[in-house]
């Protein structure tokens, strides 16, 4: 590229394209590198860049690619910001709590950069409208948490010819990639399916360290900017695994797979299909197995103790849940339960408990194959138990 | 031959919480079998019924994927890292 002309009274134009003067100031520290540049930050003017997702992963995304000048954001989200999203959602204040994330998340980057516009989506994305809602971006990036949009999201993406830039965590892991650049592999190719929802870690062994999307939400986003300007090397055929624990990066070969069925040479997958039926999911959440363990509510179980019933609890979470909050029950985590059900006794009556009565029920189901006959599961869990019996038990 | 297994995160819970395991192994079969005669839990992890890697969970010997070496039947040496890189999909989490 050719530098230009130093000063200038009037803007620097590219293709139409100019920067005003108070742009030039703004953009100042990209200007004067050379790999960015006037050329590059014309070409970030002029980027459509579309965030699905503006939670963890899409919050520093957001910012990063506000700030540095993307004139055109598309931001889809539908949900509400709540208090447990700001132990890492950064885009969002107390004051937010409430709003529609995508409200509150264009308020914001507005406020960081009012030269650039954005636009937003408050929906769900689905098959009807991902096509629609993706067409008008020159990239996509991927912040979101389930598996089923993130299918929609890749298929979309082949389909249109868009690059996809990827990003997922869990606890303290990462991973970070770029799916379908210049006909590079895409998720599909190197994961042909989902998990079956059984064998998802559920919500009790998820968590986050805060600061995780935040590391990987700023590599999405250097790798969005390095695709805008042209500039570098893109994180395309190579999976980026990032372990927050051990602070260390390794690196995967990601091959297009040529039996991929949405970008290999025979593909099966030629329009969007039913993602939720893809991933063995029916309806828009992920529904709990139905349970055959025998359940007590939450005030049924407190009539009982107050009446003066010999009652065991049984706690069957993780330690540090226990340690959150609990009932004084017996703490055997539900990994450990075939191992330590000597620790119970068959002949009294037990109720066992979670956080919101999924491990319990499972609990309950084991023991009852072991033999154990007088026991139930509290329905809700300690969340319900928090709701309808003792409000000074927090919720986690 | 020593042959470092590398554990992810969401199944150290179904192999006594280790990060990584050295296993004795000449082929990336025999080392998940020693993984999995060691961690039976882990097993429905990583293969479907009928005892093919599950579609979610993706080996890599050193980096490169064994689907595009011999799969199960690739080779490892003394010193070869095995990574197990199961699908994620967390973003938001909500
Ligand atoms: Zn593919």
């Amino acid at each position: 590229m050719g530098s230009r002309s130093g000063v200038s009274a009037t803007p620097v134009s590219n293709a139409g394209v100019s920067l005003t003067k108070d742009e030039i100031l703004r953009y100042s520290r990209h200007l004067i590198m050379p790999e960015v540049g006037m050329e590059g930050q014309l070409k970030l003017k002029q980027a459509k860049v579309l965030c699905i997702g503006t939670g963890g992963l899409g919050a520093p995304l957001g910012l990063y690619l506000a700030a540095a000048g993307v004139g055109r954001i598309g931001l889809v989200d539908f949900d509400c910001v709540d208090l447990t999203n700001l132990q890492r959602q950064v885009l969002f204040g107390t004051g937010d709590v409430g709003r529609p994330k995508i409200e509150a998340a264009a308020d914001r980057l507005r406020d960081l950069n009012p030269e650039i516009k954005i636009d937003t989506f408050e929906a769900h994305l689905t098959s009807e409208n991902a096509l629609d809602i993706l067409k008008d971006y020159d990239l996509v990036i991927d912040g979101t948490d389930n598996f089923p949009t993130r299918y929609l999201v890749n298929d979309a993406c082949v389909l249109l010819g868009k690059p996809n830039v990827y990003g997922s965590i869990f606890r303290f892991e990462g991973q970070i990639t770029i799916f379908g650049y210049q006909g590079g592999p895409c998720y599909r190719c190197l994961y042909p399916e989902p998990p079956p929802p059984g064998l998802v870690p559920s919500c009790a062994e998820g968590g986050v360290l805060g600061v995780l999307p935040g590391i990987v939400g700023t590599i999405q986003a250097a790798e969005a900017l390095k695709l805008i300007i042209g500039k570098g090397e893109p994180l395309t055929g190579r999976l980026l695994l990032f372990d927050a624990l051990a602070m260390r990066f390794r690196e995967l070969k990601l091959r297009k797979n040529p039996a991929c069925p949405v970008c290999g040479e025979h593909r099966t997958i030629t329009k969007l299909i039913d993602y939720a039926e893809f991933c063995g999911i029916r309806g828009e959440e992920a529904p709990a197995p139905p349970t055959t363990a025998p359940e007590i509510t939450p005030r049924d179980l407190k009539a009982r103790l107050d009446r003066g019933d010999n009652l065991f609890i049984l706690d069957v979470r993780e330690p540090h849940e226990y340690q959150i909050c609990n009932l004084g029950g017996h703490l055997i985590p539900l990994g450990d339960l075939s191992r330590r059900a000597g620790e119970l006794d068959t002949s009294r009556e037990i109720v066992a408990h979670c956080r919101s009565g999924k491990r319990s029920a499972e609990a309950v189901e084991f023991l009852r194959r072991a033999g154990f006959r007088k026991i139930w599961s509290l329905k809700g869990g300690i969340l319900a138990w928090s709701d309808e019996v003792d409000s000074t038990i927090p919720k986690y | 031959m020593a042959i470092k297994v590398i554990i992810p995160t969401p199944l150290r819970a179904y192999a006594g919480k280790r990060e990584s395991l050295d296993v004795n192994a000449a082929t990336v079969g025999e080392a998940l079998a020693a993984l999995t005669s060691q961690y039976a839990d882990l097993k429905k992890h990583l293969f479907a019924d009928d005892g093919r890697l599950r579609s979610f969970v993706n080996v890599y010997v050193n980096e490169e994927d064994i689907r595009y070496l011999q799969k199960d039947q690739t080779h490892v040496r003394d010193g070869d890292t095995i990574s197990i890189v199961p699908s994620i999909a967390g973003g938001a989490m909500d």
